[in-house]
């Protein structure tokens, strides 16, 4: 593996690999000394065009985790106002050498087209609406630890399906372990054509449950703005997680940050279905892990591809 | 109305061609046979059996000047190479002024020469926009000094292509715009589309129309289908284009004004149009190669070359535009020849301005992926290629003894990949770059004067 730019790219046995690993690394964790120097003298930099605390800081835990050396580079305040483009602020940090790339902006596709202008290992950690695939691999990690297998479990994933990189990439990572996942929302945030990916789709949660696992995702205030929904209120009504609609059974997941009364309720939040705070501690090993994969044992810096960028044939 | 020339180019010198033993296709002269074609001071002025004309030598009085006769250069055609009226473009960006980075009218027009055509109309989202008599004035003065080939111009319908006032048209048509378009943007308003159509009556033009209900289309980079639901990328409904043409069609019906649809993208809209011409309106339809050869799949790789307005549909739409073209519901083809300068284009898909260059590959794409599999007949698109001029009130080039030389030469077996040697154009964001083409265009005459030769073609001075 050489980049992690989508889940799409991941075989099942790719997905199995990294979650091993991040078990292993998981064991490290609860020692004294969490330190590990298997990185040691690589740099990884985190180069973030949306704001995000906890993404980077995950990534840049999981580095140190690893003894790597880890610079930060935020798009506001930088060159960027100025009106760098993403090729030239790349090329400029790739003088630095580093060993990896983390990569958020608000564009799909836009990791794919680092990985083409530079050497580094690129680590897509959220490119526009299109994939967070390790946000996907924490998920899979927590339900194995939680679960076990996730074969034939039914997984819905319930909200602002359309703007959400989340959904996407894990509609992918849980198929390709074998369950079967259903998107619900709203009929304005179920984008046209999603049913492709291979998931059912719905507009209500009366079947609720029905489902193994339940996957909120966060409904962001400015879809009310944009009209995406008549009101928060609505919104609630129909979508919410609550302790009314959550059964016994299920697990409740979210990628955070919770908007508490709006897509779950504060009592489900606090629940022992919910894996929410499971899942930010298993986003630092899976990440160690994928930083792993990418940059352990291997030296020999990587060809650039094209510098012209590629075209289809 | 309109005064002088509406179509101008720069100064070329007329032609002295002997063409021997040319295949000559020109479907509306019924002739699809081997001919020598003579063509003397930029005219036609003989056709005859192949082997048959010799080459002349000419005197200074005779159509060369002061300053020694002419020698007609021979080319042969070895009964092989394929002679056809020019292809005419009613839809091209020549950036003009103003972004001059992108293509100006000499290098838009080198582009349009090497593929073929033999005169192009320029559209008026310039900066500043072209919407006054003065400006076009300048334009088409640029034209007269720079163009390769003749330019046409259709100045905005509405100032500033805002949409809110209507531009000076019966000054502009003294001046010799065309007719008119905001392209790049729809008119919004129907009041507004309406009071265009009204005026139509007084100053004329064609009032060519890029259909887009922004309500629907608003931040839209894709087509709205399964390909843009797994990319995350907000997407424009089909529905955007079909629905504004179904209102257009209506106002166009009511006021009975004579409308263009420009690109064409989808099932929908060719059904709106059939229906329009169903009902015995004025309008008619151009379509783009990309739209004919190229679907939604194509975006997956988020390459920005194949980002443009309207975006790139399904393969259901695209057999529709294709059947449309077939059975003349579609009236023409038009490449929307949008230049955008690599550093542009070079950004994240979401980013990307909309377009794709199209002038040189037009016709080789097209017979490369409709002729050549057999899905059209080459005289349907030779038909095609050329069929915008009469849309525009404009002479349809011909091959007849006494016309003026608007030719293209073909060699339609020749093979070569796209962009592979560099581009006339300025700008090299082509959806084609990068494939191989069957079918290469080796020499264009434009206005009787020679716009282009390929490098492969040898000429034999006698």
């Amino acid at each position: 593996m050489n980049h992690l730019i989508s889940i799409e790219d991941l075989e099942r046995a790719d997905i199995e690999r990294i979650v091993a690993q991040a078990e292993r690394f998981a064991e490290v964790s609860d020692r004294e000394i969490k330190t590990l120097p298997t990185l040691r003298g690589r740099m990884v930099l985190n180069l973030f065009y949306e704001s995000s605390t906890r993404t980077r800081s995950s990534f840049e835990l999981a580095a140190k985790r690893l003894s790597a050396d880890v610079v930060n580079f935020a798009a506001s305040g930088s060159s960027v106002e100025k009106g760098e483009s993403l090729k030239d602020t790349v090329l400029t940090l790739s003088a630095h050498k580093p060993d990896a790339i983390v990569v958020r902006t608000p564009w799909a596709g836009a990791a794919e087209l680092v990985s083409r202008w530079c050497s580094a290992a690129i680590v897509n950690a959220g490119d526009g609406k299109h994939e967070h695939p390790t946000q996907a691999l924490l998920d899979v990690y927590t339900l194995r630890q939680r679960v076990g297998a996730i074969d034939g479990s039914s997984i819905w994933i319930v909200g602002d399906v359309a703007h959400s990189r989340v959904a996407r990439s894990n509609v992918i990572a849980f198929q390709r372990m074998g369950a079967k996942v259903t998107v619900v929302g709203p009929p304005t945030l179920i984008p046209r054509g999603i049913e492709q990916l291979g998931c059912d789709v719905r507009y209500t949660l009366d079947e609720l449950h029905t489902a193994d696992i339940v996957y909120a995702l966060r409904m962001q205030n400015e879809r009310m703005s944009e009209t995406w929904v008549p009101s928060t209120r609505e919104y609630a009504a129909w979508y919410q997680i609550n302790g009314k609609r959550l059964s016994p059974h299920q697990i409740l997941m979210h990628p955070g940050p919770v908007n508490r009364g709006v897509e779950l309720s504060g009592e489900v939040v606090d629940s022992p279905q919910a894996v929410i705070t499971a899942q930010v501690q298993a986003g630092v090993v899976v990440r160690m892990a994928v930083l792993y994969e990418l940059l352990a044992g291997s030296r020999e810096p990587r060809p650039v591809a094209s510098m012209a960028g590629s075209r289809a044939a | 109305m309109s005064a002088g020339e509406p179509l101008i180019g720069g100064p070329q010198p007329p032609a002295d061609l002997l063409l021997r033993d040319v295949h000559v296709l020109d479907p509306r002269a019924a002739i699809d046979a081997r001919h020598d074609v003579r063509v003397r001071a930029g005219l036609i002025v003989e056709i005859g059996e192949p082997g048959t004309l010799d080459v002349e030598q000419w005197t200074a009085e005779a159509a060369r000047g002061a300053d020694g006769g002419g020698i007609e250069e021979l080319v042969d055609g070895a009964g092989r190479l394929r002679l056809l009226p020019a292809f005419f473009d009613p839809h091209v960006h020549l950036r003009t002024p103003g972004q001059e980075h992108k293509e100006d009218l000499l290098t838009g027009t080198s582009a349009a020469a090497a593929g073929g055509f033999g005169a192009v109309i320029a559209m008026p989202n310039t900066d500043p926009v072209l919407d006054s008599a003065p400006l076009l004035r300048s334009v088409r003065d640029a034209a007269a000094r720079e163009a390769r080939v003749p330019v046409g111009f259709l100045p905005a319908i509405t100032r500033g292509l805002a949409g809110e006032q209507l531009s000076e048209m019966a000054e502009l048509r003294q001046e010799g715009a065309l007719g008119f378009t905001d392209d790049g943007k729809p008119v919004r308003s129907a009041g507004m589309l309406r009071k265009a159509l009204q005026y139509q009556r007084l100053c004329g033009g064609v009032l060519a129309l890029h259909e887009e209900d922004q309500t629907l289309s608003r931040g839209g980079a894709m087509h709205e289908g399964a390909v843009s639901a797994a990319l995350g990328i907000a997407g424009i409904p089909t529905i955007a284009e079909s629905t504004m043409v179904a209102r257009d069609a209506a106002l166009a019906g009511y006021e009975d004004g004579r409308v263009h649809f420009q690109h064409l993208s989808c099932a929908s809209s060719v059904e709106a149009v059939a229906d329009a011409k169903a009902r015995g309106f004025r309008v008619s339809t151009e379509v783009c190669p990309h739209h004919l050869l190229l679907t939604e799949e194509d975006v997956r790789g988020l390459d920005t070359s194949m980002k443009m307005h309207p975006p790139l549909a399904t393969e259901e739409d695209r057999l529709a535009l294709i059947e449309g073209l077939r059975d003349g519901v579609i009236d023409c083809v038009a490449t929307d020849h949008a230049p955008h300068a690599r550093n542009e284009k070079e950004v994240p898909f979401e980013q990307a301005p909309m377009g794709t260059t199209g002038l040189e590959t037009a016709f080789a794409a097209l017979h490369t992926g409709l002729v050549v599999p057999g899905i059209l007949e080459l005289s349907l698109l030779v038909e095609r290629m050329s069929a915008g001029a009469a849309l525009f009130e404009l002479p349809t080039p011909t091959i007849a003894v006494g016309e003026r030389a608007n030719l293209a030469l073909v060699d339609l077996d020749a093979t070569w990949v796209a962009g592979e040697h560099g581009w006339e154009s300025r700008s090299e964001n082509c959806c084609f770059a990068g494939r191989t083409l069957q079918g290469r265009v080796l020499m264009t005459l434009a206005a009787g004067a020679i716009a282009h030769r390929d490098r492969a073609l040898t000429m034999v001075g006698v």
